[in-house]
């Protein structure tokens, strides 16, 4: 069964059809990657999949659950993570405690004025094997917010793999981001796809990243799903070469 | 200016950095007696601070730590001050209970108000608060047969404290009472000290920092905007029972919005950021009321220049700044 599927999802604001009767599904273990000119709504469907706003008309299932109408804050619980296209951090904490809270809160103890020792050390547990995943041990104790850019990127990705989800949002991971920060952040969504088997959705900018990461993409224009395929399949594709090259006159 | 933030600045981790200025916060605070007289101070004096300080920190949960803006914290403390008059007034003369009551009073209203605000950000939270706090004002105000209207509520004194046969008579000796308000500051911040570094704290320093990445973490935002709301009145009662205690005597001037703009004033010029940076600003202002108060009628205005001063130059406050002059 799919993890994540989209059934005609719509978003209207006023006149202006932002996503219209979009269709898909997403594989376990598979990395998709969203693509697509400026304005063409992928932002807007990513946030209606991650519930920051409910879509007009369709439906989404999370592993075959409907999650139409869940707030943002349950379809967390039920294994969703995000991140978003300016990185959203708590600036002047330290990257320990940044993904420390999302721990706790993922282990459900987001109401608990104490710890128990062994739960202290379950958090702690989860911090570090999360901090060693994203490569980020050596700025545990430094400011989130006095760390460079590509680092502040993978705090972001790191708090949202201590809430162990099931399905990984990045929304345009490498945006603003030199070369050696989009090879750096690339590398670690490439890690986390290939040796630890994240489902993972991704809305990005950068070809070089997509082609080279994605299983599957999908792209939309203007709202609407053009072409569907794997990376091969879409570079081949006349109809999403026109939309990103132009047609010849 | 560099923009290296001084670490520790959150109640996170105040233990990184925290043994060296327990101490000398609680010598200066047990001595306070015996030195407040060389600066013009006595031991009522020494327990207004203590009391606005417990008063400013709760509200400081909001404002430092929690990062909401609230203008009407006094409809708690003065809620908390007619609790605990109205046991001792009509009920039973017994100190113990008059502050349980305080603290009753003054959450209560936190639960119900905080339930109707939890859902406003911002400015409309701001405002919402200074409304519900005057509404406190205006029933304590024109209740006259049970809260003594304008005159406030008198004809109560706090009763002596009993331990088995054992009587510590705080009733009649100022220094007793202020070792009994410095014992309940005391618990009271352990209280605040503990929640603020636990898992429960720490989501509400999430919210400061940024409500979207809260929400997208699985926090729910208005569920906690409403606890640290409750927890927040309910510090502000406690200092609120003490006031009736030191005072023997309640009026609706507590509960007036002007007490909310001092307690900001008090938390800001501490600094907002620090866990006791709200004790050192009901310092000064309480002390400086005091003082210039008897040698001129314009007294607010001293604190006007310097709350201005320090908002312009020190904008961590005044521990800020020397916490930032150290490290």
């Amino acid at each position: 069964m799919s993890l994540l599927q989209v059934r005609g999802a719509t978003k209207t604001f006023g006149s202006l059809v932002a996503v219209n009767d979009v269709t898909l599904s997403v594989e376990p273990g598979e990395l998709r990657a969203i693509i697509g000119p400026n304005g063409a709504g992928k932002t807007t469907f990513f946030n209606l999949v991650t519930g920051f706003f409910p879509p007009s008309s369709g439906q989404i299932f999370l592993d075959g659950k409907d999650i139409t109408q869940a707030s943002a804050v349950d379809r967390i619980r039920m294994g969703m993570a995000r991140t978003f296209q300016i990185t959203q951090i708590f600036p002047e904490l330290s990257t320990r405690e940044n993904v420390q809270i999302a721990a706790e809160t993922a282990m459900g103890f987001r109401m608990r004025p104490w710890l128990s020792r062994a739960n202290r050390a379950a958090v702690a547990e989860r911090i570090d094997e999360t901090l060693v995943a994203t490569r980020l041990t050596e700025q545990a104790d430094r400011l989130v917010g006095e760390l460079s850019h590509g680092d502040q990127r993978s705090a972001e990705i790191a708090m949202s793999l201590a809430l162990k989800p099931r399905i990984l949002l990045l929304d345009e991971p490498t945006a603003g981001m030199g070369e050696q920060e989009t090879f750096q952040v690339a590398g670690l969504i490439r890690r986390l796809h290939k040796h630890t088997g994240y489902t993972i959705m991704l809305v990005e900018h950068d070809m070089r990243v997509v082609f080279n990461l994605a299983d599957r993409i999908m792209v939309l224009t203007e709202g609407t799903l053009l072409a569907e395929g794997t990376p091969d399949e879409i570079a081949a594709n006349p109809a999403v070469q026109a939309a990103y090259l132009g047609t010849a006159e | 200016m560099s923009t290296t933030t001084v670490p520790g600045t959150l109640a996170a981790k105040p233990a990184a950095r925290g043994w060296l200025h327990l101490p000398i916060i609680w010598a200066v605070l047990l001595a306070a007696p015996y030195w407040m007289p060389f600066v013009g101070g006595y031991d009522a004096l020494a327990s207004r601070i203590v009391i606005f300080g417990l008063a400013a920190m709760g509200l400081n949960l909001l404002l430092g730590f929690t990062g909401i803006m609230s203008f009407g914290q006094a409809a708690y403390f003065g809620l908390g001050a007619y609790g605990a008059g109205f046991v001792l007034r009509y009920w039973v003369h017994s100190t113990p209970l008059a502050i349980l009551c305080g603290i009753l009073f003054g959450t209560a209203a936190g639960v119900v108000f905080g339930a109707l605000m939890m859902r406003r950000t911002g400015i409309y939270f701001a405002m919402l608060t200074i409304a519900f706090g005057q509404i406190c004002y205006y029933i304590a105000y024109s209740w006259n047969s049970v809260t003594g209207g304008y005159d406030g509520l008198r004809g109560f004194t706090r009763a002596p404290l009993h331990f088995g046969s054992y009587v510590l008579d705080i009733r009649t000796n100022g220094l007793l009472f202020y070792y009994f308000v410095l014992a309940v500051f005391a618990i009271s911040t352990g209280i605040m000290g503990v929640l603020l570094r636990s898992p429960l704290g720490r989501t509400l320093i999430a919210l400061r920092e940024n409500r979207v990445r809260a929400r997208f973490l699985g926090i729910p935002v208005e569920q906690h905007v409403w606890i640290s709301f409750i927890l927040s009145t309910f510090f502000t009662s406690i200092a609120g029972a003490l006031y009736a205690l030191l005072n023997n005597f309640a009026d609706p001037t507590a509960l007036f919005y002007v007490i909310s703009g001092n307690l900001v004033i008090m938390a800001v010029l501490g600094g907002m950021l620090n866990f006791w940076g709200p004790l050192i600003g009901a310092a000064v202002f309480v002390w400086l009321e005091d003082f210039i108060s008897s040698q001129t009628v314009n007294w607010m205005s001293f604190i006007g220049v310097i709350f201005v001063v320090v908002v312009l130059f020190f904008p961590r406050g005044l521990l800020g700044f020397i916490r930032r002059r150290s490290a």
